[in-house]
């Protein structure tokens, strides 16, 4: 259960960075998750005041904002035909739209959660995080950050032109996945994120499309009672070659 | 803190600990409708709509909805009776736990989409278990009472 002593809606980014280097502040995302544990928390910071709901798009990129919810994401029209739908498939198996109204792009990319889909998706694809203190960095980066005290404004999802497809696989509907896996072809070759290992997502990279299942394998997996390693690793290469399938399928952007 | 919103219309100021769940308050506010289900964001029992939008009211805090609208089955009595019909008629509320979060859904659906295709009924709805019909009684009501919305809003409009 949440305990929350004080509650803040700072008005900038500065008046919200400020209050949470105290040690028992936390920022507040959708509090989907955050309200689960048993955790006690000096000041919940809510940065909805500050204008970070919105899904910006220029020549160069989308600038997701921290607060932009997935059901956001999941229907931003720019953003799904960039990606070819591969964001919206990486969105709409999770829990419903409910839980997606509420649930943050901020919340799950700042969580680096083993099981989120969508820091599955954004890490095959050209992203970087900006970071109110940090600037902005590659998500390849962050995601081997450990959290600190910083506060995460906004994902940018870079417009590089590759082709992206997304699978994953679930015991059942709307639950978390066993593995999530999202595969990006470009000029450069390709890349492959593995996510719900159930470790948090790893990118493996290869001019060869071939070699992206043998890559996959070495990754370490771990059981969980959704699966066992073993089937996890095996799982990949089937997700991998639906990927690419897909990617044949589809064409050239 | 003091809050103020709008629920179900009506101005409301009251006040609400940090860490109250949205749940708690509306409940508070004699709105008995809202269900409290499995509390870890899954079951949809507690949906209510947050400026028109369907939330989560278990995960959202009451602080939260300070200066925005809620809306809950009691706003929506005579939508929710019309809808309930159809479910009667097909079986599809047998224990009829989680008929509340089901019908504030379905309303939210009928909004949001044009003429839902199946696939996309069962998307919407997804996050509302039901552990009596299977659903399959429930997706009948729904295409029907949508059916039946598209038939009354034709004939009105002619």
């Amino acid at each position: 259960m949440l305990h929350l002593r004080e509650y803040a809606r700072p008005s900038d980014l500065e008046e919200a960075w400020t209050l949470n280097q105290k040690k028992t502040s936390r920022i507040l995302g959708g509090t989907c998750w955050l309200r689960l544990g048993e955790r006690t928390i000096g000041t919940g910071i809510d940065l909805s005041g500050l204008g970070l709901d919105q899904i910006t798009e220029d020549e160069e990129a989308f600038q997701i904002g921290a607060m932009v919810t997935l059901r956001q994401l999941e229907l931003h029209p720019g953003v799904q035909a960039w990606t070819q739908g591969a964001v919206r498939e990486s969105l709409r198996h999770i829990v419903g739209v409910q839980f997606r109204n509420c649930a943050t792009v901020g919340g799950t990319v700042w969580g680096r959660f083993g099981f989120s889909d969508p820091l599955t998706c954004l890490l095959a694809l050209d992203t970087q995080v900006k970071l109110y203190r940090g600037g902005v960095i590659p998500l390849t980066e962050f995601i081997q950050r450990a959290p600190d005290k910083d506060i995460l404004e906004a994902v940018i999802l870079r417009k590089t032109r590759w082709r992206t497809a997304y699978q994953s696989f679930r015991n059942t509907e709307t639950d978390f996945p066993v593995l999530a896996v999202c595969v990006s072809a470009g000029a450069d070759g390709f890349r492959c994120a593995v996510g719900a290992r159930p470790g948090r997502a790893a990118l493996v990279t290869s001019a060869d499309p071939a070699a992206l299942k043998v890559l996959a394998a070495d990754l370490p997996y771990g059981d969980n009672s959704r699966a066992s390693a073993a089937y996890r690793r095996y799982l990949s290469g089937v997700l991998i070659g639906r990927c690419l399938k897909k990617l044949e399928v589809d064409g050239p952007c | 803190m003091l809050i103020q919103l709008t629920l179900n219309g009506k101005r409301l100021a009251a006040e609400a600990a940090p860490d109250k769940p949205l749940l708690e308050f509306l409940r508070e506010q004699g709105c008995y409708s809202v269900k409290r289900g499995c509390e870890t964001s899954n079951c949809g029992l507690c949906t209510v709509w947050l400026d028109g939008t369907p939330v989560l009211s278990c995960t959202v805090l009451a602080v939260r909805a300070n200066g925005h609208s809620i809306t809950t089955l009691e706003g929506l009595q005579k939508e929710a009776a019309e809808f309930g019909g159809f479910m009667a008629d097909q079986g599809a509320d047998q224990c009829g736990f989680c008929n509340p979060g089901f019908v504030m859904n379905v309303l939210a659906m009928e909004r949001e989409l044009e003429n839902p295709t199946e696939a996309e009924i069962r998307e919407y709805l997804a996050g509302n278990l039901c552990r009596c019909t299977g659903y399959a009684s429930q997706l009948r009501a729904v295409q029907q009472y949508l059916a039946w919305k598209r038939g009354r809003n034709h004939e009105q409009a002619e």
